[in-house]
């Protein structure tokens, strides 16, 4: 049965994509869509010698693509400009900040919500210049949902704004308060890298540490191909780098994501080929054949497959963001109420 | 997907999987000697919701490569719909190719006039009408705006007549061209028709925009001419990817705003409604 090792053999080797049919073509387009990599994926097979209605719709794409950049930029700048009287340190993480700082995980990325972090002793200041100021309004109102957040998770209520109609999450950690991990946030605040705007990101160790913890702990692996992309390009933007993988290693331990980034390195080498430092990789590969099939469980209609691994992923994370007890309480009050 | 269909509808193309047969031979019946693409635009899937809603109770949802997220079920003899609906789905969230204009569009002399309204307001029912009746008939659900060119791409998909619209093709077009009556759907009565053969012939013709009215049946006799903002601001709430499309879809929109004679038109009846149209036509139309 097919599944996406079609789609992540076309990003790390464009050129595999010469021998493609028609319906090859097709359930490659189709996959990248589901995955969100349609725009990577254009980016990356530009310039080659492409069917021509996947030529024209890849220049679509590609356009689009930039247009969701400029996008993405103007909502960081907007909330610079509400937050910048606070004189408190805004971080931008994720696609905002990767074509912030040009990155190449930017490259024809989708962006979604705009997402930040912020000094938690700030936390207060920063949602009420947001909604005093900046025009961003709550997403939903329900007492349950605005107190869990609270309590319990690394992010305030997500916030949209009123005109544009876009999510603005603020962070003060990068995992929520119920799960094992309990990354350094302050660390990460204190090593962020100034843009010229007075905006940061984090220093490329914690980048990694976070977008490994994104891409396991905070959800059952949805979304996990284009989580992983940007970790694979990450590690090849800054793998050269002198000292880099002894301090990916060091911040890894101190954000106890050793585990995670580990797993997270191992992926990235198995599905996209990056070139990996063995020590930070590990030698503790046991279950990541489970986490590949998981990662490719999408067949040539952009359809989910292999139900029982994604239930298994689902319960999981779950389980991990909560414990046993607090799970029981949150999912019976769920579902009483719908 | 256990069966599937492709057609091209102007330039573009829609490959459409269905777990059930009956849907996709509706399509096949309708768009016969459409072309076929080689390699699709867009995907639409007809899945049932739960394995065994292929059987019992068939409920037909809608996906596909951009899908709403809480689309409710169809069923299973409004399937056909189902698969018109997913095809309007992936052309308004994920085209980006052209300016997407809610409007029909007919053509004559290369030109072409644009309809555009509210849900109800007829301009489906019009556009229709006119492609029986000497105009080429270019679409009766998006007219695609050229976003270097301002020219008008056609996308005859079949025309969705709605409640009392039905009737007005009754023994007025060939049976063959006519789709199942489908009654309660979530739009009422609703008949598909299979536009005219010349239509879908010369599909790839691109037509300069000559014309745009916004039709509204119902109403005594009038025309009222639109200030440019107006007009201006009520086709960007007729776009479904104006926003998206960011400068060169406000270049676009601003270009064809300036360039093109508006008014806004009330009729009591469909014949008052084409006398009418065709007057526009001769008097404004460059």
């Amino acid at each position: 049965m097919m599944d996406a090792g079609i789609l992540t053999r076309a990003l790390s080797d464009p050129s595999s994509t010469a021998g493609l049919g028609s319906q090859g073509w097709t359930a490659l387009i189709t996959m990248a869509r589901a995955e969100q990599l349609i725009g990577t994926l254009a980016h990356r097979l530009d310039g080659l010698d492409l069917p021509d209605s996947v030529a024209r719709l890849f220049a679509d794409t590609r356009r689009s693509a930039d247009i969701g950049r400029r996008q993405a930029l103007w909502e960081a700048e907007m909330a610079r400009r509400v937050l910048a009287p606070l004189d408190t340190p805004v971080v931008l993480l994720k696609g905002t900040a990767y074509v912030a700082a040009g990155l190449s995980p930017g490259i024809g990325r989708s962006i979604g919500d705009l997402d930040i972090l912020v000094r938690r002793d700030a936390l207060d200041d920063v949602e009420r210049a947001l909604i005093d100021r900046g025009g961003w309004e709550w997403v939903k109102d329900d007492e349950y949902d605005d107190a869990y957040y609270r309590d319990h998770m690394h992010e305030l209520p997500p916030l949209i704004h009123n005109e544009r109609d876009r999510m603005i999450d603020v962070h003060h950690t990068i995992l929520p308060l119920t799960a094992g991990p309990t990354p350094d946030p302050q660390a990460m605040l204190d090593d962020a890298v100034q843009l010229e705007n007075g905006l940061y990101i984090l220093s490329p160790a914690d980048m990694i540490c976070h977008a490994a913890a994104h891409l396991f702990a905070d959800g059952d692996l949805a979304g996990g191909l284009r989580n992983l992309w940007d970790i694979d390009r990450l590690l090849r933007d800054f793998g050269e780098q002198a000292g880099f993988w002894q301090a990916l290693s060091e911040r890894a331990s101190r954000h106890e994501l050793a585990k995670p980034v580990a797993r997270a390195v191992r992926l990235a080498e198995a599905v996209y080929g990056t070139p990996v430092d063995g020590d930070v990789a590990g030698r503790g590969r046991r279950g990541d054949a489970l986490y590949i099939r998981r990662l490719l469980a999408r067949d040539d209609w952009g359809r989910e497959t292999r139900k029982g691994t994604r239930l298994a992923f689902y319960v999981r994370s779950h389980w991990l963001r909560m414990p046993p007890l607090m799970l029981a309480r949150h999912l019976w009050t769920k579902w009483r109420k719908s | 997907m256990k069966h599937s269909f492709s057609v091209t509808v102007g330039q573009t193309g829609f490959r459409i999987g269905s777990d059930w047969r009956e849907p996709l031979d509706q399509m096949r019946a309708l768009y016969r000697g459409y072309p076929k693409p080689e390699i699709p635009d867009f995907t639409v899937r007809l899945f049932a919701q739960r394995p065994w809603r292929k059987l019992i109770r068939p409920s037909v949802m809608i996906g596909g490569d951009y899908m709403l997220p809480d689309a409710a079920p169809l069923s299973l003899a409004h399937g056909m719909l189902g698969a018109e609906m997913g095809m309007n789905l992936q052309m308004a969230l994920g085209q980006r190719r052209y300016l997407l204009l809610h409007a029909s569009a007919v053509e004559r002399d290369g030109k072409a006039l644009l309809m555009t309204g509210e849900s109800g307001a007829g301009k489906s029912t019009l556009s229709a009408l006119l492609g029986e009746r000497g105009w080429r008939f270019m679409g009766d659900e998006f007219a695609l705006l050229d976003l270097e060119t301002g020219a008008i791409h056609a996308f005859p998909r079949l025309v969705s007549l709605k409640n009392e619209a039905i009737g007005l093709f009754d023994g007025q077009v060939d049976a063959e061209r006519l789709g199942p009556l489908m009654h309660d759907t979530p739009k009422g009565d609703i008949r598909h028709l299979r536009p005219p053969d010349s239509a879908i012939a010369q599909m790839e013709q691109l037509a300069q925009p000559a014309l745009l009215l916004f039709p509204r049946f119902g109403h005594a006799p009038e025309v009222r001419k639109i200030g440019e903002a107006e007009v201006f601001a009520r086709l960007t709430q007729a776009s479904t990817n104006y926003v998206a499309l960011g400068e060169p879809g406000f270049d676009a929109l601003a270009k064809l705003v300036k360039t093109i004679p508006t008014r806004a038109v009330d009729y009591p009846d469909t014949n008052a409604a084409i006398e009418s149209v065709e007057q526009l036509w001769a008097e404004l139309a460059i």
